[in-house]
């Protein structure tokens, strides 16, 4: 490559032109304001005209929204009662049986220590509470899903607005979903129920698409060639053929669902599990938040064990209750023991052992006390990272290094040996040919010196316009310079800029100690089988429950939330960067060793660049669940997109939910499209090479 | 031949893929490219389209046993596809039973599939989620045929290929053989008159392959269906065919049965198909032998035992072997219509040439 000149060079002109106007800002803010944070004035009231809008609107579908309210209230408050109705050593029966059926005895053992635990625990009631909800919004979504997945699949026009649609609502943040249904449907749990419903169809329609896409043509010619109708096609062979992908959509639907389930308590008034969590964490009860939270984790893995064990094959079922007859017999053993108990004075609708209560004190106390002895070390840690690296991220060195946080002042004559510092070595890199380095070199001083809320909006834009553009082609680069407009003009650029900010932190943090633990794991199987089920379980957790363990050792605050979020988003990049790895075939690993390589050699030169578009795929997935993430740990208290959503919710501002919403989406879409062009064009040239 | 002797005949039919090709051309204007097919092809292809049958014009028999033929990507599955508008030809015109079979509606053309063709696949196309039973009863079911009668017709055919014994079992626990002996239940379960078979062997191991191709034999002299079968193996077509028609790059480069195609191969694309084959074995006598008129058979000294027309040549050797003269060749009725000398036979045996 030519970079002698870097006129030659126009990537590097490019850069060059934005360096250039970063160091100048500085001299001209005084006299233009603008340049540095955009003009209120300037901002476009699209929030309040969506409101308008949305006014007029909620006004005209009134009576639609009623009729829909009715029809999914109804079966919902039936569905609580009958739960609620039976003995719960029933209903611990019947899931057990389920289990059983599905998978055979370990499943059901598990799910028996499950149920019991959540009876004992005295959150059965709530517990039920929730299921209704699933058991109303699962089917729910999967017909929506079905219809949608059919659509998209047969009809042109499907084909064309599915896809895209289904790639905002999966960036789309959970909570921004809420907002505008709050305002047509009033507050209400049925509000819950629809989000719920429309949030998790999303993988049910990409697996039936998928699902009857991959059904084979001669089995299709085979059923028109019968002569069966498109009805009967559909119906009778496409469906059924499709159907082993279908039930993995299936398992993906339920756990989305659950999930939303959870998150949508937050508006209340169903007496659900997800509440008890929220409310008792609001409380500062965290060993009953605790208890709660692990009900929601007990009953995620219920749900997800015994849906994944029915999406696999059928070679899973446990023989005894695959007959007809015995099956009777358990539908009977049911009805039998249900009227038992209501006939008799053993109907204690559910025990509530006082014994509970005292567990949760004692858990109370103990964890409070624990809290309290280690308060000093975990003041020091959450200080250290806020200190040396949120602080200077967000606000950069000028404002960060200050005497009460450093311990010194940033003075004139240090932020001059810093800048230079920072142009010799750029300027070396770029005599070395390196300048991509020095560019990044450049940019992330830059960065760290004004910090990323701190920073011009022309520059940061320009730099994610320009990366995007690089990494990502001219389309890419188009889609970001567009939607940071839109950030822009709608007046979301701070809060888009905190936000990015936290989940840029957090994702560096959750990347690496996911990586390094999926190179470890791919080393070892003993590690492996350690990791695997943790993440598995990390992965069916709803999002909401990873809040109460760092708000009971850090309280409110930007750290709680950088924690969580770790907590949530390290996960894929363990799995991914282990199976890359893991893939990785063992003849050219042979072929390496053959060669006299290093196991050193062998890893970097080898191995790593061949998992590498693998453990991109991680990285992308880890940002979009920092994403995913940052708008829940907006509840413990962060700035930025999440915040102003959770403002929209309750005050039921559909206009600034929806725009918050749609910039975070935004953001997120950005980083995805750069990762994953970038990803096509490298995997590409790899097999090229090959 | 008569009109009512044809069941299904392509005139003109052509079929393109690549819908860029297809917007620039007008494919109305197709019909009257016959002359310059291969010019056509060159351009569409140059737009990106390939086209996979063009100009086709071809006659089937009622009862006849026709093959397609042709190597990989010749445009044969395509054609067959056409003929039962399993892919809709872009232009041309297509008649069964008289009547033009492009034209029918859905409806329409879905009563025809119901009642009157079958298709077998490559591999198999049963249904993974249907017993074997269900599989053979579905084209049945699609026509609402009651549970009982639908099932009976299915046993019935399960037992016509053989398969009886294996009525629940699923498809992915039979043999190759065997899922194409359901294939070939299901397809014939609603006695069809047109029956289409898409190189339903060649996913088979050889013995296989034979052992159904004689079964495909017995159930054809059993019911008389008209057949339009696809193969690339020149053997099977020999072996099956009342005639075959071979493909090159979309196009139909030669119709004939097994032995004018062997005697009188088109060009050397077909050539290269039959160096291969055994030709005394597809040879008739009746095509090597000099036409006498019966008069003057007892002129020529020509009496007493001989051959007959329907003889390959391979029995017709036998019978001469070590007579080293010429033979008479009689008729179906006796009648002695020609002569066949040694020379000629031998020339057989050695010659590439034959026919020219
Ligand atoms: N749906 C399709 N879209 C585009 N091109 C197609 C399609 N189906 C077939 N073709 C092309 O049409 C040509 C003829 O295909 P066809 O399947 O008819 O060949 P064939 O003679 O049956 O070959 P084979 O012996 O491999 O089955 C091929 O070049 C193929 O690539
Ligand atoms: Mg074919």
């Amino acid at each position: 490559m030519n970079t002698g000149n870097p006129l030659n060079n126009p990537s590097l002109a490019v850069w060059l032109v934005l360096v250039g106007v970063a160091a100048l800002i500085p001299f001209v803010a005084s006299q233009w304001p603008w340049l540095i944070s955009y003009p209120i004035s300037w901002v476009v009231p699209l929030a309040d005209w969506i409101n308008a809008l949305m006014e007029n609107l909620t006004l005209a579908i009134k009576p639609v929204t009623r009729i829909i309210s009715a029809a999914l209230e109804w079966p919902m408050l039936a569905l609580r009662d009958t739960l609620q109705w039976l003995p719960w050593p029933v209903t611990v029966l019947a899931v057990v049986l389920l289990a059983l059926h599905a998978a055979g005895p370990r499943l059901a053992i598990l799910c028996c220590v499950a149920l019991l635990f959540i009876a004992v625990s005295g959150y059965w009631r709530q517990a039920m509470n929730t299921m209704a909800l699933v058991g109303i919004a699962v089917p729910l979504s999967l017909l929506i899903g079905l219809i949608v997945g059919i659509a998209a699949q047969r009809t042109r026009l499907g084909a064309r607005i599915v896809p895209p649609l289904l790639d905002l609502m999966q960036t789309m943040p959970t909570f921004a979903y809420l907002v505008p249904l709050l305002v047509i449907f009033g507050f209400g749990p049925v509000v819950g129920l629809i989000a719920s419903a429309i949030y998790a169809c999303p993988p049910m329609v990409r697996n039936v698409h998928l699902g009857l896409t991959r059904v084979p043509g001669e089995m299709i010619e085979a059923s028109r060639i019968s002569g069966s109708s498109s009805y009967q096609q559909l119906f009778w062979v496409e469906l059924p053929a499709a159907m082993a992908q279908i039930r993995v959509g299936i398992n993906q639907t339920i756990m989305a669902a659950l999930s939303m389930v959870i998150i949508a308590s937050v508006i209340g008034g169903f007496d659900d599990i997800g509440w008890e969590v929220l409310n008792t964490m609001r409380k500062a009860r965290f060993g009953e938040s605790l208890l709660a939270g692990s009900v929601i984790v007990l009953i995620a893995v219920v749900m997800d064990r015994i849906s994944s064990a029915y999406a696999t094959s059928a070679t899973t079922r446990w023989q005894p209750l695959t007959r007809r007859r015995n099956q009777w017999v358990a539908l009977g053993l049911l009805v039998a023991l249900t009227l038992l108990f209501k006939m008799t004075p053993f109907d204690t609708a559910i025990v509530t052992p006082d014994w509970t209560r005292t567990v949760t004190q004692f858990l109370d106390t103990r964890l409070e006390n624990a809290v309290i002895s280690m308060g000093d070390q975990l003041t020091a840690i959450k200080n250290n990272i806020f200190f040396y690296y949120l602080l200077p991220v967000r606000i950069g060195f000028t404002q960060a290094i200050l005497p009460f946080t450093w311990g010194f002042e940033f003075t004139g004559n240090m932020q001059l040996v810093y800048k230079v510092t920072v142009l010799a070595l750029a300027v070396v890199l770029l005599l070395r040919q390196r300048w991509r380095l020095a560019v990044a070199a450049l940019m992330v001083s830059y960065l760290l010196f004004y910090g990323l809320t701190a920073s011009s909006w022309v520059v940061v834009g320009g730099a994610i316009t320009v990366l995007a553009w690089q990494l990502g082609g001219a389309r890419v680069g188009l889609f970001a310079l567009c939607s940071l407009l839109f950030i822009l003009v709608t007046g979301m650029w701070e809060r888009a800029m905190l936000s990015l900010y936290l989940c840029g932190a957090a994702t560096i943090i959750a990347f690496s100690i996911g990586s390094v633990l999926g190179v470890w794991a791919s080393a070892s199987d003993r590690v492996s089988s350690v990791i695997r089920p943790v993440s598995d379980t990390f992965q069916t957790i709803p999002l909401f429950v990873f809040l109460i363990p760092v708000l009971m050792f850090f309280q409110v605050g930007e750290f709680t939330a950088l924690l969580a979020i770790v907590a949530y988003a390290f996960v894929p990049a363990v799995r991914y960067t282990e199976s890359g790895l893991r893939q990785v075939s063992p003849q050219l690993v042979e072929v390496a060793v053959e060669q006299g390589c290093t196991p050193w050699q062998l890893f970097w030169q080898v191995r790593l660049p061949l998992a590498m578009p693998s453990i991109l795929v991680g990285l992308n997935q880890t940002i979009m669940y920092a994403f995913a993430m940052l708008v829940i740990a907006a509840l413990v208290g962060t700035t930025g997109l999440g915040q102003q959503i959770f403002l929209a919710l309750s005050a039921a501002d559909t206009g600034l939910g929806v725009i918050a919403g749609l910039s975070m989406a935004l953001l997120a879409m950005i980083a995805d499209r750069i990762l994953q062009s970038y990803a096509n064009k490298r995997f590409k040239r790899a097999t090229v090479t090959e | 031949m008569s009109s009512s002797e044809i069941t299904l005949s392509c005139r003109q039919l052509w079929k393109v893929y690549g819908d860029e090709a297809l917007k620039r051309f007008d494919t109305r204007a197709l019909p009257e490219a016959a002359e310059r097919v291969d010019e056509v092809a060159t351009s569409v292809s140059a737009a990106g389209g390939i086209v996979a049958c063009g100009d086709i014009n071809l006659d089937i028999k009622r009862g006849e046993f026709f093959v397609l033929m042709g190597l990989s990507g010749s445009g044969k599955s395509t054609l067959m596809r056409c003929m039962s508008r399993l892919t809709e030809p872009t232009a041309g015109q297509l008649t069964l039973d008289g009547k033009d079979f492009l034209s029918a509606s859905t409806r329409q053309l879905r009563d025809i599939r119901r009642t009157k063709m079958g298709m077998v696949f490559q591999h198999f196309g049963l249904f993974p989620h249907m017993s074997v039973l269900d599989n053979v009863a579905f084209p049945l079911r699609v026509q609402n045929i009651p549970e009982k009668d639908r099932l009976d017709k299915a046993r019935e055919m399960i037992q016509l290929v053989g398969l009886e014994g294996r009525e629940d079992a699923f498809p992915d626990q039979l043999s190759g053989g065997q899922k194409q002996r359901v294939g070939i239940a299901r397809s014939l379960a609603v006695d069809p008159e047109l029956w289409f078979l898409d190189e339903p062997f060649s996913a088979l191991d050889p013995l296989i392959r034979w052992q159904m191709q004689s079964e495909l034999l017995r159930l054809q002299t059993r019911f008389k269906k008209t057949i339009v079968f696809v193969t690339h193996d020149f053997m099977e077509a020999v072996r099956l065919a009342d005639r075959i028609a071979i493909m090159k790059d979309g196009r139909v480069v030669q119709i004939g049965t097994p032995e004018e195609i062997v005697l009188a191969p088109a060009d050397a694309y077909v050539a290269e198909f039959v160096k291969e084959a055994p030709r005394t074995r597809i040879i008739k006598v009746k095509q090597l032998m000099e036409a006498v008129s019966p008069k003057d058979t007892s002129a020529a000294g020509l009496t007493g035992e001989g051959v007959t027309t329907d003889m390959t040549l391979e029995e017709a050797l036998s019978w001469s072997a070590g007579r080293g003269q010429s033979l008479p060749v009689h008729d179906s009725e006796g009648r002695t219509v020609g002569v066949i000398t040694p020379e000629r036979l031998a020339s057989v045996l050695n010659s590439q040439q034959l026919g020219q």
